[in-house]
């Protein structure tokens, strides 16, 4: 693999550009693999990318339905902090979020990670208590968090509005740490990376069955034949509960769309991130200058990546009354993902009922985040055979169990 | 926008008038249950990606809980009925057969 660098743009550009090389092999299935990882999302290739680095295993497949990074990787609103209310959450999230900040160098790819701050407004009495308690606990998790007043949020974002019609700003947990990243650059790094470490990630190749012997997983079908593994690991957001059909149990998920849209580009007008759970919107400006606005989940099951207009809504309704500056601002698309939401709003890095296999799924609403944390906690379980520190809180047992890791009540709809 | 009929008061309610209450003909395990069977009751969801049965409230509307049978892929309608009853009524089941040829009702436990 050619490095990228300052060098490498201006040769280059002394010879009109005819020396890039493709950022990753197009691959035609081996017969066998030590580990096949189904999704080619960001989660599914920072397992690989960690399997590889960090344990030296390199003969791996990733296997996409669609196209690389085409689901929740290339739809979210890329929102990246660690201010989480639980010990396990905090400590995933947090790492998460330290290896956002030299993923960059790391992939030798930028992925244009922005530690611009992220700010969650407390709007009720309630939320001031709940933030407040937040700040505290992230002290202890080693989590650079403060709860700040009113005026500094006007401080640090000059567009907000603070007594607004319905919910004044009373203040907001400020983690000046959090930030925003170029998602689709993440799942392109990561899969440039991989390639170059001799991984095949194969794209269009949609699993149609899990193949088991004894209680153990074989392989899988595909619609490009059969491919074997020693370990599989599922890693495919909303349709893991089609994939753990297949490999013959239940998951405690539910999968329901949640949308995102962007308004048309205007000039720099804010420069933090920023999410009302109250009123229900965020927001943060993108480089181009489009308002990047994130919406809320359907009620209902839903596999269809469209949401319902009401939300949309919803949405700009909250932002008009806490950015009234926005009423005139036209918008330009909108989209949705099918994100896979499990009862404590917690993810699931597992083993599972079928040996070899394992399981990185229940992200829900907020998993772009933690692409990074996530892929080197399953990396580390897949090498292992067990969940290390970072996932052993997160294993399917957990529910039977009664050890939730709450924090629907924490991260509300803008998880 | 997803519209469904209450098979009470006969309105076509749009879904901000309408209350999900997730997936329906749930067995409902008490105390006395197996932790499989507790947890599976809790937490564990058919999620299908395909026929779904659901229960719905017409929250601004009559007020009654009812059952609807949908397709989570499609997004359509295959029909509203009682929530009175632990498993869908045959005429839904030959409305849903008849759309998604090699269906069958199985019981979700």
């Amino acid at each position: 693999m050619k490095r990228y660098s300052a060098f490498a743009i201006a040769r280059e550009a002394l010879r009109h550009h005819s020396g890039w090389e493709r950022a990753w092999r197009k691959a035609t299935p081996k017969k066998k693999y030590d580990v096949v990882i189904v999704g080619a999302g960001g989660h599914g290739l920072a397992t690989a990318y960690y399997l590889g680095k960090n344990h030296g295993i390199r003969n791996v497949a990733i296997l996409e339905k669609g196209w690389l990074g085409g689901g929740n990787t290339g739809r979210n609103t890329t929102i990246i902090r660690s201010n989480y209310l639980q010990d396990p959450s905090a400590a995933i999230y947090e790492k998460a979020r330290s290896l956002y900040e030299t993923m960059s160098q790391d992939l030798n790819y930028n992925v244009m990670f922005s530690p611009r701050g992220v700010m969650m407004l407390a709007q009720t009495h309630h939320e001031v208590r709940g933030y407040e308690r937040t700040a505290h606990a992230n002290a202890l998790q080693g989590v650079d968090t403060q709860f700040i007043g009113p005026e500094k949020v006007k401080e640090l974002c000059p567009i907000i509005r603070l007594d607004g019609p319905r919910y004044p700003v009373l203040g907001a947990l400020w983690q000046p740490r959090g930030g925003t990243a170029r998602h689709d650059a993440v799942a392109w790094g990561y899969a440039r990376a991989c390639s170059d470490m001799g991984m095949d990630i194969i794209q269009q190749c949609e699993v149609t069955a899990v193949r088991s012997e004894a209680g153990k997983v074989r392989g899988v079908t595909t619609n490009k034949g059969e491919i074997d593994c020693d370990k599989l690991a599922i890693v495919v957001a909303g349709h893991s509960g089609v994939l753990a059909q297949m490999a013959g149990f239940r998951l405690p998920i539910e999968s329901v769309a949640l949308q995102a849209l962007v308004s048309e580009p205007i000039k720099p007008i804010m420069d933090v991130v920023i999410m009302a759970n109250t009123v229900h919107g965020y927001m943060s400006q993108s480089d181009k200058g489009e308002m990047v606005i994130g919406g809320g989940t359907d009620g209902y099951n839903n596999y269809t990546q469209r949401g319902s207009f009401h939300h949309v809504e919803e949405t700009v309704r909250a932002l008009i009354e806490t950015f009234p500056m926005l009423s005139r601002l036209k918008m330009l698309r909108q989209w949705g993902g099918i994100v896979d939401v499990t009862g404590d709003r917690s993810p699931i890095l597992s083993r599972t009922p079928l040996a070899g296999c394992f399981v990185n799924c229940g992200w829900g609403t907020g998993g772009f985040k933690a692409i990074p944390g996530s892929g080197w906690a399953t990396a580390e379980m897949i090498a292992r055979g067990e969940p290390g520190p970072l996932a052993s809180a997160f294993g399917l047992d957990r529910f039977r169990e009664g050890r939730f890791i709450d924090e629907s009540v924490a991260a509300g709809v803008a998880h | 926008m997803l519209i469904l009929e209450c098979p009470y008061c006969g309105v076509k309610a749009e879904e901000t008038e309408l209350h999900g209450g997730g997936e329906a003909h749930l067995v409902r395990r008490g105390p006395d249950s197996s932790d499989d069977a507790f947890e599976s009751y809790l937490f564990q969801r058919q999620n299908p990606k395909g026929v779904h049965f659901e229960r719905w409230r017409h929250a601004y509307g009559c007020g009654k809980w009812f059952h609807a049978a949908r397709c989570t892929a499609t997004l359509e309608v295959f029909g509203t009925y009682s929530a009175q009853v632990s498993e869908p009524p045959q005429q839904i089941r030959d409305r849903i057969a008849a759309r998604r040829p090699g269906w069958s009702w199985s019981d979700q436990g």
